[in-house]
């Protein structure tokens, strides 16, 4: 027998676990870019105190326990409000005069994780006007995340940094004005989550369950594959009406994707699309 | 200095990075066929202004590199700000916004590790001019995985402290100045 490369046997291990978390918990990871799923799974490895990923895997089938801890690994949970603020300030100036034409609007964030992005929408939509037409679905499929954008409670240090995001995106408002502080928390308005539904849904292994009038799905398809970004993509096509918009991250873009037809650049430089009426 | 046929290098850099990639750089002839992945650490705003500097000055085609981009041969790629980049076995690149490894995104570790694992061998890691320690257990994984690993001289660079770091996690390194590192690239 030959020897095999302590990397070539490592590789083995990375596919026997996201096989492993599929068959047992139907979290689907297979198809993840795998430079970052590798890194993420020697951090999980180290700090959980496992000698090997095969010895992780096993503590993973046999301990249901164990999923939401490497849920926490394998999904990456760093957001921002208003991040990007020139992203919210093109939504604000050139989308939004499209979205007033509809007497109703549906809007989803898709891998919203603690709800930042979601936060800075509908209060973008509250600036505009638009929040009480709109009806406002943010998903995830971390569900710790989504218990967290639920509750709507930020670490006050960083309001510092949303408040100076929001403002550089033309916030017409104050930042403070939507939550209170109290011991080192920054607790948002509850007001804010009247018209906003969360659900558990994955990008790789669910389905369309509304339709659109707009989609934003930042720094998550980073995370996949071509194969994966394009199920995605095509998850994205079905769902939107016809001249609905898709809002990626800065450094995602639709141009490899089998489904680039079916869009058009609204906003370039902000990665924002519009879906072609065909 | 390997035992393989070199693929790519691998550059890091932070405090004086200027000075030492406006050394190495510029040096690397028209008909260079390495791909060359530089991370700086940069504040994290939406532009740097690196790829364009270097785009003026350098004799091979300089980007800032883009998520799963396909690499081409002779092309310099500088991590976008407030991103990690890495490099796929199957030989493409790609970005993400994982947390920040030692306050830094992009990361030279991050670069170096996975860079490491999709060239094994035959990879080059240099470690420039920097105050700080990332880029050293970096550069300890392209030893371990048998690449060439280089330091620029402590004394020669602006900010010492990364080289040092490096040295002490990789003392098998070549320690040289910027010039005797272009020369190194020059020849390959
Ligand atoms: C880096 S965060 C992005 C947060 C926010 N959209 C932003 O841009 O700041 C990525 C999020 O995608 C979620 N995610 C990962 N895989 C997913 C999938 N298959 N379906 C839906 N969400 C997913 C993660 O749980 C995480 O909350």
């Amino acid at each position: 027998m030959s020897e095999l490369g302590a990397a070539a046997l490592e590789d083995i291990e990375i596919r026997l676990l996201l096989e492993a978390l599929y068959l047992r918990y139907h979290y689907d990871f297979r198809h993840y870019a795998p430079a970052s799923l590798k890194r993420r799974l020697r951090l999980a490895r180290d700090q959980l105190g496992f000698k090997t990923i095969s010895a992780l895997q096993e503590g993973l089938l046999h301990e249901p326990d164990m999923l939401p801890v490497l849920l926490g690994y394998l999904t990456v949970q760093v957001s921002e409000m208003f991040r990007d603020p020139s992203y919210f300030k093109a939504i604000r100036e050139t989308v939004v005069p499209h979205l007033r034409t509809y007497p109703s609007l549906k809007l989803w964030i898709a891998g919203c994780s603690d709800g930042e992005e979601l936060y800075s929408f509908v209060i973008l939509f509250r600036e505009e006007g638009l929040e009480e037409r709109t009806l406002f679905y943010a998903t995830d499929i971390n569900q710790e995340a989504l218990a967290r954008a639920q509750a709507g409670v930020f670490s006050l240090e960083r309001m510092q940094l949303f408040t100076e995001n929001h403002r550089k995106s033309g916030g017409k408002s104050s930042l403070s004005d939507y939550y209170s502080a109290a011991y080192g928390r920054a607790s948002f308005d509850k007001s804010l989550r009247e018209r906003v539904v969360f659900a558990d849904h994955s990008l790789v292994t669910d389905a369309v369950f509304a339709e659109m009038h707009m989609i934003s799905c930042r720094n998550v398809l980073i995370y996949f594959d071509r194969e994966l970004q394009d199920r995605a993509v095509g998850l994205f096509k079905d769902s939107l009406a016809r001249k609905g918009f898709l809002g990626l991250g800065a450094k995602e873009n639709l141009r490899f994707s089998r489904h680039a037809g079916a869009f058009s650049d609204f906003v370039r430089e902000e990665k924002i699309y519009q879906r072609r009426a065909e | 200095m390997s035992a393989v046929p070199l693929e790519a290098v691998v550059i890091g850099a932070s405090a004086g990075a200027m000075e030492a990639l406006s050394a190495l750089l510029p040096a690397l002839p028209q008909n260079f066929r390495l791909p060359v992945f530089v991370v700086v650490h940069l504040p994290p705003d939406r532009k740097s202004l690196f790829a364009e500097i270097f785009q003026a000055k350098c004799r091979v085609p300089v980007r800032e590199a883009e998520d799963k981009e396909p690499i081409r041969a002779g092309t310099v790629y500088f991590a976008p700000p407030n991103y990690h980049l890495l490099i796929e076995t199957g030989r493409s690149i790609a970005l993400s916004s994982d947390e920040p490894v030692l306050y830094s995104r992009p990361a030279i570790d991050v670069l170096f590790e996975s860079a490491a694992d999709a060239y094994g061998p035959a990879l080059a890691g240099i470690i420039l001019s920097g105050a700080n320690e990332d880029g050293a257990r970096g550069l300890k994984a392209v030893a371990a995985a048998g690449g060439v690993t280089m330091i620029q001289r402590p004394d020669e660079a602006q900010a010492p402290d990364m080289p040092l770091a490096a040295l002490a996690a990789c003392p098998q390194a070549h320690i040289l100045p910027v010039a005797g590192i272009a020369a190194f690239l020059q020849a390959l």
